[in-house]
């Protein structure tokens, strides 16, 4: 299953930019290492994805998502709050700033920086955009997007600084961003005591290489005569290539996970407009029923077993987390009182004077 | 780095004085540092001044990493549960309803699942919990089995416990009489009186010692 969507993908994906580039007529051979790296990172990134999506929990909200969000009675309003969440959560990580000023100034420079330098480079590398000059004057140039003109401008203005150099400027703020989260990495003792080599600081590696390497380029051809810039080229080439191969199995793969939390948003939602849950013990509202219950499946599902065949309480489910808290305590109470043993008769003294 | 095998963590809420300074120390720890992830319960038996400090029993088959959809939420290879990861967990609170000893919390603010990291900061580098160092009547206390024999020559640890028909087992042991004849913990025993239907009738001292407690915040 999950092969053969990841297939359907590629497959998909090499169709548009076959059509997208004209049959290939404004496809730039010397990226062909680049369409390949983005073909085997489409593979493997549907595949993956296919994979997480039929893990019992993620399935169960994948489908209630889409359900609570499609609701004919809510749609609308539905479609107003995604645009809102969209803007907050995606466009503004607003709650990874809550987290803490360096953590959301690391984050929001790095992903802008990934998606600016995204939206130029893969439109580029697949052929689906390409600049011709204007006229005989040679001094504008015209893009063509999918073999449309869609705007003009003149090589030597702002505009035009400003786009052919929008690879440099992305670089700023990766390296920027990318900097700010090493400096954390390395002195905060959170992440010292927590965090993974291959989840952490490789892909703070990655992008600081290919930022550098794409600025080096830069550098060669604009104040160096050139000088190198086979190599860096091809450094280049094998950083971005890199990160495109790893992209689907390591921490970058969050970047299609995460869209996920949109969509428990509005099942929170529904969950609020919806009957409650009380507590078998205390009576107290703890949840939404439909989360309970999905959750009660969810567990089956996963081969737990927190029923109780006998008694009133047909899961522990039922209980809320407070309730959960006091019955482990209690048992252990009633575990000292039925040794008929006073509970705490020992006196103790510090591990060193034993 | 990992947390030496002859260290455990022991539990033993009945020793619990109240004086909130595993609270406070837990706000200390640097896995998450301003933020205690220590729940001290307030129990009113009937007037009673027991309360109970619970913290992550870090599950050999994690209930919360298993329900949760994003994956975020780790063990590492010596048995600590970790916090959800930042970038993954997406704030659904399914690892805060499943957890069979109620132990997640669900920060809001930052959308995020945070609980007892066991202090890996510390631990894993052999030291002890925050809230194990400054406990004064080591209801939580770190170290060897040998130490806590020799402290309480009464008691022994169990990490087996039961909820229905599930079986969990722990990191975390919690120490239980040396005399109960139980080789784990049976959650729901909490739910009724074994002391015969004759106690069950005198309600203070039911809900003394066996009932589930009376709640109040």
């Amino acid at each position: 299953m999950a092969a053969a969507v990841g297939l359907a993908t590629t497959a998909l994906m090499v169709v548009a930019i076959l059509i997208g580039s004209r049959r290939l007529a404004h496809f730039d051979a010397a990226l062909v290492g680049y369409t390949f790296a983005t073909l085997f990172a489409t593979f493997g990134i549907s595949y993956r994805f296919t994979i997480w999506l039929q893990r019992p929990p993620t399935a169960m909200y994948w489908k209630r998502g889409w359900q609570v969000f499609l609701r004919p009675d809510s749609l609308g309003r539905n479609l107003v709050q995604w645009l809102k969440r969209l803007g907050a959560i995606f466009f503004a990580n607003s709650f990874i700033w809550r987290r803490g000023i360096s953590r959301g100034a690391a984050h929001w420079l790095v992903m802008w920086g990934c998606i600016l330098a995204s939206a130029i480079t893969f439109p580029l590398v697949f052929g689906w955009i390409h600049f011709e000059f204007t006229d005989a004057t040679f001094q504008s140039y015209t893009a063509v997007m999918f073999g449309f003109p869609v705007f003009s401008f003149g090589i030597h203005s702002i505009p035009g600084y400003l786009i052919f150099h929008g690879l440099v400027w992305a670089s700023f703020l990766v390296i920027a961003g990318v900097m700010i989260a090493m400096r954390r990495r390395m002195v905060g003792h959170d992440a010292r005591a927590l965090q993974r080599f291959g989840e952490d600081f490789l892909p703070l590696i990655l992008l600081y290489a290919v930022s550098v390497t794409g600025l080096m380029l830069v550098v060669s051809y604009k104040w160096m005569n050139g000088y190198a810039y086979d190599f860096l080229a091809i450094t280049h080439a094998v950083t971005v290539i890199g990160t495109l191969l790893w992209m689907p199995f390591g921490k970058l793969f969050h970047i299609f996970q995460r869209p996920a939390q949109l969509g428990v948003l509005f099942y929170k939602d529904a969950g609020r407009r919806g009957e409650q849950a009380r507590c078998v013990v205390c009576s107290q509202e703890y949840a939404s029923l439909m989360h309970i219950e999905d959750l009660i499946e969810v567990e089956r599902q996963l081969g737990y077993r927190y029923d109780f065949p006998e008694g009133s309480v047909d899961h522990y489910q039922r209980v809320c987390p407070r309730c959960r808290r006091l019955t482990v305590a209690a048992v252990q109470t009633q575990l000292w009182a039925s040794a008929a043993v006073p509970a705490q008769p020992e006196i103790s003294a510090p591990p060193s004077h034993s | 780095m990992s947390v030496p095998e002859s260290l455990f963590f022991f539990l033993d809420p009945n020793r619990c004085i109240g004086c909130e300074s595993c609270v406070q120390a837990c706000s200390e720890c640097d896995t998450h540092k301003g933020h205690s992830m220590i729940h001290l319960e307030r129990v009113n038996r009937y007037e009673s001044p027991q309360t109970i400090p619970v913290v992550c029993m870090h599950c050999d088959s994690p209930t919360c990493a298993e329900v949760c959809p994003a994956d975020a939420i780790k063990r590492t290879e010596d048995g600590v549960v970790q916090t959800a990861r930042k970038p993954r967990c997406i704030a659904c609170s399914n690892c805060v309803l499943a957890c069979p000893f109620g132990v997640p919390k669900m920060n809001t603010d930052y959308e995020l699942m945070m609980k007892c990291d066991m202090c890996y900061d510390r631990t894993s580098e052999g030291k002890r919990p925050m809230c194990a160092t400054v406990c004064p009547s080591q209801a939580l206390f770190f170290g060897t089995h040998a130490e806590i024999q020799a402290l309480r020559p009464r008691s022994r640890s169990l990490n087996t416990f039961q909820f229905g028909r599930q079986t969990i087992h722990t990191k975390v042991q919690m120490m239980v009489p040396r005399e109960a004849p139980v080789m784990h913990i049976d959650v729901a025993a909490a739910w009724h009186d074994p002391q015969g239907e004759d106690e069950q009738d005198d309600p203070m001292l039911s809900a003394a010692l066996f009932e589930l407690p009376v709640l109040s915040n």
